[in-house]
Parts: C-alpha cells; sequence; structure tokens
C-alpha cells in the first residue's frame, strides 16, 4: 500500500460542476480520509452521483480542484489505475460470461488479482459461463465487486451499490464490501439515500444536501456530540451549551434534536442517544443546519422554537 | 467459536454489543481460556459491519484483560468470567426478595424495569455531583 494513512483519499476544494443553468454541485470542500468507510448521503438529486464522477475523473469540474490519490483525476490517468469505480446500475455486459469479464479484467489491469476474483465469485455460487444478462441483481453486484476489487484499488468509489437489491442481497454485498476493506487498507466511499443501510457499515459520514456538503465527520464523533432532549415545552434558548437543529412541539412537551459542545445537566431535560438516521434526517429538514463552519452553513445561535 | 449478531434496534453501539455478547460467552462457558475469537474478516463477512467496530471491540476487550492479540495468529481468551449466579448469591437472593416485594405491591414487569432505571439513573447521577 503507497498511500500514507494520513493524507486524504480524496480532497476536494470549491468544487462545483453546473449542467447549463442549474448547480448539480456547489462550492464543494472536503477530504475523504484514508482507510475509512466513507458514507455519501442525501435525497435523490443533490449531486452524490456528480461529486463521485468529478472523484474518479468521469466529469470535469466547472470550477474548484479534487484530487484523488493526490492528483486530479483527469490530467494523470495512472491514479486511476488505483481506483475500482462501480458505477449506478452495475454497468456489465450483458452478454458477456463472467469468464469473459474476469478476462477483460486482467488484460486492461497490470495489478490484477485473479485468485480473489475468482474466489469471491466461487464463493457466490457465480458460474463462469454464465453471461451477465442472466445474472441476478445480487450476483451482478458480486461480480462487479469482484472486478473492482480485483485491481488492489487504494480507494474503492461505489455509486448506489445497493439501490437495485432486496435486503438479503444487499446485507451479502455489504457483508463482501465489508471483508474487501478488512483485507486491505483500501478506502471505500460508497453513495446511498438509504441511511439505515449505511449506519452499521461506515466511520466516517458525508451529507450532501441541494449541492451542498450539509454535514462532514467522523460517525463516532457525530453520535457522541448530539442528542434528543425531551423534557417541558420551552420557549426561549434555555437549554445552555446546545445547538438545537430540529425541534417539534406538543402543548406541554419540547422534542430537541441537538449538538452538544457540553453535557446537558439540566434534570427537566432527559437526553437521549440519536441513531445516525435520527441525525441525518433532522439536518436535512433544516437545511441551514449544518456541522460545518461558516457564515453561509453555520449553525443556529440561538434557539427557534417551532422551527 | 462464537458467532456475533448485531440488534440495530438495541440502541447500544455496535462495538459494545460484540463486547458485551464476548463477556457473555465468557461467563456462560462459551468461550473458554485459549479460544481463539473470529478474526475481524469472519465477524464483518457474516454480520456486515465496519472492520474498525470489530478492532475497537477487541482492543476493549484487550485493555479489560480478557483476551489477548497475538500479530499474525488471532486474538485469543485469557481468562474467564464468573457467572451472576456464582458471583454474588446474597445480591441475587435480596434481589429475588424485592421482586417478590414489588409484584406484591401490584408492580407490572414493565414498571419493575422502569422504577430500577429510574433509580439506577439516579443514583448514577448523585454519584456524579458527590
Amino acid at each position: 500500500m503507497t498511500t500514507d494513512l494520513k493524507t486524504a483519499a480524496i480532497e476536494t476544494s470549491a468544487l462545483s460542476k453546473r449542467y447549463g443553468h442549474t448547480w448539480a454541485l456547489r462550492d464543494c470542500s472536503l477530504s475523504v480520509p484514508a482507510g475509512k468507510v466513507v458514507a455519501l448521503v442525501g435525497p435523490n438529486g443533490a449531486g452524490k452521483t456528480t461529486l463521485l464522477h468529478l472523484a474518479v475523473g468521469l466529469l470535469e469540474p466547472t470550477s474548484g480542484e479534487v484530487r484523488t490519490l493526490g492528483s486530479p483525476p483527469r490530467e494523470r490517468a495512472d491514479v486511476l489505475g488505483r481506483v475500482g469505480f462501480v458505477g449506478q446500475d452495475v454497468p456489465l455486459y450483458p452478454g458477456f460470461r463472467v469468464r469473459e469479464m474476469l478476462e477483460m479484467g486482467r488484460r486492461l489491469n497490470p495489478r490484477w488479482d485473479a485468485e480473489v476474483a475468482l474466489d469471491r465469485i466461487r464463493r457466490h455460487d457465480i458460474d463462469l459461463r454464465q453471461r451477465a444478462g442472466t445474472l441476478s441483481g445480487g450476483q451482478r453486484s458480486q461480480v462487479a465487486l469482484a472486478l473492482a476489487v480485483a485491481k488492489r484499488p487504494e480507494l474503492l468509489v461505489l455509486d448506489e451499490p445497493l439501490a437495485s437489491l432486496d435486503p438479503l442481497a444487499r446485507r451479502e454485498f455489504l457483508a463482501s464490501l465489508m471483508e474487501a476493506a478488512a483485507e486491505s487498507e483500501v478506502t471505500v466511499l460508497l453513495s446511498s439515500h438509504l441511511v439505515t443501510d449505511m449506519e452499521r457499515v461506515c466511520d466516517y459520514l458525508i451529507v450532501l444536501s441541494a449541492s451542498r456538503v450539509q454535514v462532514l465527520g467522523d460517525v463516532d464523533q457525530l453520535l457522541a456530540t448530539h442528542r434528543t432532549l425531551i423534557g417541558p415545552r420551552t420557549d426561549g434558548d434555555e437549554v445552555a451549551g446546545v445547538t438545537v437543529i430540529s425541534a417539534e412541539h406538543t402543548e406541554r412537551q419540547s422534542t430537541l434534536l441537538v449538538r452538544m459542545d457540553r453535557p446537558v445537566l439540566d434534570p427537566r431535560w432527559t437526553a437521549r442517544d440519536v441513531s445516525l438516521e435520527d441525525l441525518v434526517l433532522a439536518y436535512l429538514a433544516h437545511p441551514t443546519s449544518s456541522t460545518l463552519p461558516g457564515p453561509t452553513a453555520g449553525p443556529r445561535r440561538r434557539m427557534e422554537v417551532g422551527a | 467459536m462464537i458467532a456475533y449478531r448485531l440488534d440495530t434496534r438495541s440502541g447500544l453501539a455496535p462495538y459494545l454489543q460484540i463486547v458485551q455478547q464476548t463477556r457473555d460467552a465468557l461467563r456462560l462457558g462459551l468461550l473458554r481460556p485459549g479460544d481463539r475469537l473470529p478474526t475481524v474478516k469472519e465477524v464483518v463477512g457474516s454480520i456486515a459491519i465496519n472492520p474498525n467496530t470489530v478492532l475497537k471491540a477487541y482492543r476493549e476487550l484487550e485493555h479489560e484483560g480478557l483476551v489477548e492479540g497475538r500479530p499474525g495468529v488471532g486474538t485469543f481468551v485469557l481468562r474467564s468470567l464468573g457467572g451472576p449466579n456464582t458471583d454474588h448469591p446474597r445480591l441475587r437472593r435480596r434481589l429475588e426478595r424485592w421482586l417478590m416485594e414489588a409484584r406484591d405491591a401490584g408492580l407490572d414487569d414493565e414498571s419493575i424495569s422502569a422504577l430500577f432505571s429510574a433509580t439506577l439513573r439516579g443514583s448514577l447521577q448523585q454519584e456524579d455531583i458527590a
């Protein structure tokens, strides 16, 4: 492994992409830490695919910069040899047999590991003589993953790999992907519009919303600093030391999802841990809230009741 | 060899679930000194979780002196844990008596468990203040 663990696998600065008059991605500055499993989540149309395509050099930025494994991917073709990419809808040639796809992989990739690919395909009971068009959705994903992993990539990028899979195939695919992550120090970046699937596998989270980065951070850190507070109805900024992300009120009760700078000691509030899904949904429902510093998307300083 | 499972609705962090399931297996005698824990790859391949979660759990168990990682070989059990029955017979008997009283007072299981957690939380807060 040539990547230093401390360097970023992907780094973008003010990265933007515009199609005609529409911004697909705007002013995106982030760094994907190497060696992590990074989830890129956000609603459909938030710019996830655009960001991934920019990162693997399939698209050219309108403005700003992207560096993948240290270099701009469109200028340095050799970088792409170290990146495995599985696109949306898993585009395999339907008329090709599995064996032929493996042969193609071997000829196109100097670092190809035939044994890894074969082992993965056999474990999922896939016949080498089968044509891609006759594989089930789950099998097709496993073949695509086997082809990407056999490249021995330093970075594995997957665009909505679970979208077309049933729950069992999803679980099997994630298990298979995590095995790949355990085998080497590969950085995994995968996108999904479903947070629940990501919760168990990712250790770093990026939330894109309306073509901007809204949440960015280490999952453990995010979960440790956010709580749901339940207590008597509150009208005002009475909870010291927290930033309110979302608030719901009944006549007598307030339920707040907050980011805490220090523990809440006020005994009127019951603090509960949040799930990653609660956290993401609270941010997505309140586009002005963000974990990022800065005036455009800064945290609300005072509590807004009824927001 | 034991198999881990993950309850996504339990609210307990995944790494702590692995720690807890290992401790349970040690108490029940399913794991004994010298036994090897599943490898990180085996765990993530069966329950589809992040490899770092498993590493974190194993580090925690190592820190508690329950297991030992031997580079390139695996993680092995160092010592077992006494079960709750054998460890604290007196506490258990008194708890059983208390439970009988609670039922006599008309409390159902849910109320008993709520009362217990509330009291436990209260005593923890007092400790924090003290």
